[in-house]
């Protein structure tokens, strides 16, 4: 169980995965996420589940390698075996014909909003789709998105893709041209915040969906807490989707650099027992 | 308590030869001289900075003589106080004789984890409470714990473990969702009713609390380990990595020919106090630092898993977990590792044992006192606590007296690190995915004297019934439930053949 059959790098840092994971693949909704585990030495990490296919009994998840086991899994290779891979975990993404739907991704955050994009669309609603990254680079699942969305706009800082300028330039133009239902917003804290203004700014009903430092996934530890409308909420078990315009983004980005020290120093160690294999 | 006790059995039992002529040895009154044995215990300034194990055990004379207190009265009265129904004389008597393999087997009859209990259990207030020294003589108690954990090691030591009787393989389907203390024991139930059994942990790691609750210094692993593995012997199935209500739901397991299921997902939610600036970095609760520690090795360099520690830990809370994260935390370097506790030493719920090892290990207390806010600096990281005294009022439902703000008496201190240890709620995977499951308004599941839930065939135990209790009364779950279940098979699966 839990063996890599596909690999490949969508990015330089960002390689999607597709894992054998038959349980997993059947129980699925959008929305949900897995926990897994490289070895036994490793973290619980927990991944979106970017798709599924239920025949073949796998499912995807993609990565970004920003630590010490996010390189490790971006280093698997196929044949290769996960040691632990849990799920579905959270709760599934609320979708229905509700119009007109606004899906917006910012980085490695199109990935888990990619499975939205999809069921939305299966489900009858307009999808215009805005995905974001700092160059082109860096924008991932571009055909993916284009397949499932009556409209996708690609926005660059840099204007290599796409237009230049940020996520929120995007949303506001499609807001400000055609009636907005509903928003779904995935991406780094900091731009969910900005979308979620951007969103309030025109009443427009949204949600955001949260990716927390984990432990188990589910319910026991509390390291995924956030305040959505000044209440506590686990994203594990409660989430991982909230009403965007009541989280609090601050405390939600300062959790999220908790252990951003002692993650920064065990990287540098790690690098130095590899073959350098960025830069 | 346990089970009503069956006299006549227990005077039956104690008419054997053997017991005859090994209380003949020595006269009732020579017994009462003889005084309780003291556990041997590893240095507190050593074991505070390692995790070796605490409490290093009885040797094999310890042991006999400490059975040759026990007066192996006609009424085993100390048989009531065990939520497992033990034969607690007929065991301890066997360690007197020497006979230490038998006193195993006698354990495990009724016990599918004794070296587990003997450790963990709070035999102060269950057994040992029990025992005629403790209601006639005005003297300790046999120390039964001390014995079965003794008897326990003896046995697993000797290379010599038994599994108990089990019944021919009648080949019903049985699913036990969670492999703590609750699950483990359905399991060996069943498993000697003859059923084949599985049990599904959703961690990565089979024990539940067991693993990733309490401390190594506490209960090694691989006296945990050992013990699952008796369990598997006994031809039980264990899936870690599957969350039932998730990965797969109790009707798929059904349609997979499971016939009845047992839910013990614990309790696993943490509470916290909701005071302002609770979720400020380094503000973690319990579970999370003993699951970082305990279950992903944090600390270790080996490990991947960080965990956030400091000079200054104030643990809130006066039960086992407390004292368990904040021994953790002295482990983990921390220079005061302290307790913060809003009632007075005298009403702390942890067990007397863990309260007199903290102390030895130099562990602060601040009794009588809560926090009300927390600070931090600019990246959020937590560097100070108000404090606010405390005072005991009139008793509260639950007999202690009721702890009431002294006003006017807060005050700040510098803290590294805060850890809440002030409860825990169910878990609530299960109850989401079967909406019609019956639950209180605490969202434990409700169940009958069987513990059979409002669906037939599903039952229930341990902290997802009580919401937080201990290993022993989860056992005791188990052990219920185990025939409960049997009982339904029969008069259901079984009437339909």
């Amino acid at each position: 169980m839990f063996k890599i059959l596909d690999k490949e790098f969508l990015s330089e840092n960002v390689a999607r995965l597709i894992i054998e994971a038959p349980y997993i693949a059947k129980s699925r909704k959008a929305g949900h996420f897995i926990i897994l585990r490289i070895d036994k030495n490793g973290e619980r990490i927990p991944l979106t589940i970017a798709d599924a296919d239920v025949e073949k009994g796998t499912i995807s998840v993609i990565a970004q390698r920003v630590g010490v086991s996010s390189h490790k899994l971006c280093e698997m290779n196929v044949g290769d075996t996960l040691l632990d891979v849990v799920g579905p975990l959270g709760k599934a993404t609320h979708i229905a014909n509700k119009g007109t739907v606004l899906c917006a991704g910012g980085g490695v955050g199109v990935a888990p909003l990619f499975p939205i994009v999809q069921a939305m669309k299966e489900a009858g609603n307009r999808v215009i789709t805005v995905i974001a990254a700092r160059n082109k680079d860096l924008i991932i699942l571009e055909d993916e998105m284009r397949k499932y969305s009556d409209e996708l706009i690609i926005m660059t800082d840099d204007g290599s893709k796409g237009s230049k300028g940020l996520v929120t330039q995007g949303m506001e133009e499609v807001i400000l041209r055609e009636k907005i239902n509903e928003a779904v917003i995935i991406g780094p804290a900091i731009m969910m915040k900005f979308a979620a203004l951007t969103t309030k700014k025109y009443d427009i009903p949204s949600v955001a969906s949260l990716n927390t430092i984990m432990v188990d996934g589910t319910g026991m530890c509390g390291a995924c807490r956030v305040s959505v409308g000044g209440k506590t909420e686990f994203v594990c078990v409660n989430g991982p989707e909230f009403d965007a315009h009541k989280v609090n983004y601050d405390e939600m980005l300062s959790r999220l650099n908790a252990y951003k020290s002692q993650e920064a120093e065990g990287y540098t160690e790690y690098l130095k027992t590899v073959e350098p294999t960025l830069n | 308590m346990g089970e009503e006790l069956d006299k006549a059995y227990y005077k039956s039992e104690r008419k054997a030869d053997w017991r005859n002529v090994l209380r003949k040895e020595i006269k009732s009154k020579d017994r009462t001289e003889v005084v309780r044995v003291e556990m041997p215990e590893a240095n507190p300034n050593i074991r505070n900075k390692s995790n070796i194990e605490v409490n290093k055990g009885l040797t094999l004379e310890m042991a006999k003589k400490e059975a040759s207190r026990c007066l192996d009265c006609v009424v085993p009265t100390c048989v009531v106080g065990c939520p497992v129904g033990t034969n607690i004389p007929k065991f301890v008597k066997y360690v007197e004789n020497n006979n230490i393999l038998g006193a195993a087997r006698v354990l495990k009859e009724n016990n599918s984890l004794p070296a587990i209990c003997g450790r963990v259990c709070p035999q102060e207030i269950q057994c040992e409470a029990q025992c005629v020294y403790v209601k006639k003589l005005k003297k300790e108690g046999s120390a039964i714990g001390y014995l079965e954990r003794f008897v326990a090691d003896y046995e697993r030591e000797s290379g010599n473990s038994s599994i108990p009787e089990l019944d021919a393989p009648n080949g019903i389907k049985m699913a036990v969702v969670g492999s703590g203390p609750a699950g483990l024991t359905v399991a060996g139930e069943l498993a000697k009713f003859g059923y084949d059994v599985t049990v599904f942990e959703a961690l990565h790691d089979l024990g539940g609390v067991l693993k990733y609750g309490i401390p190594e210094f506490r209960l090694p692993k691989d006296i945990v380990d050992s013990e699952i593995n008796n369990i598997k012997q006994m031809g039980v199935k264990f899936v870690t990595n599957f969350i039932v209500g998730k990965t797969a739901t109790i009707n798929d397991l059904k349609e997979e020919g499971f016939k009845a299921f047992f839910v013990a997902s614990g309790a696993g939610l943490p509470n916290f106090m909701n005071i302002p600036g609770e979720n400020y970095s380094g503000v973690q609760s319990a579970n999370e630092f003993l699951t970082r520690v305990n279950l992903m090795n944090a600390g270790d360099k080996a490990f991947d898993t960080p965990v956030h520690t400091g000079k200054n830990v104030v643990i809130v809370g006066g039960g086992n977990t407390a004292m368990d994260s904040v021994r953790t935390a002295k482990r983990m370097g921390a220079e005061r590792a302290i307790i913060m506790y809003r009632r007075s030493m005298d009403e702390m719920p942890a067990r007397a044992e863990e309260i007199k090892h903290a102390i030895e290990e130099g562990i602060e207390f601040i009794n009588l006192a809560s926090p009300i806010e927390y600070f931090a600096d600019e990246n959020g990281m937590i560097n100070k606590m108000r404090v606010q005294k405390m005072e005991l009022g009139e008793p509260d439902a639950s007999g202690r007296r009721r702890p009431a703000p002294v006003e006017g008496s807060e005050y700040d201190m510098d803290v590294d690190s805060v850890i809440i240890a002030v409860g825990v709620s169910p878990n609530p995977i299960i109850q989401q995915s079967m909406p019609e499951l019956e639950t209180t308004k605490w969202n434990t599941i409700k169940v009958d004297d069987n513990m059979m839930t409002s669906i037939p065939g599903l039952f229930a135990g341990g902290d997802i019934v009580r919401g937080g209790a201990t290993v022993i009364l989860a056992m005791g779950d188990g052990r219920k439930a185990g025939q409960g279940m049997h009982k339904y098979i029969q008069e259901t699966v079984l009437a339909e053949v």
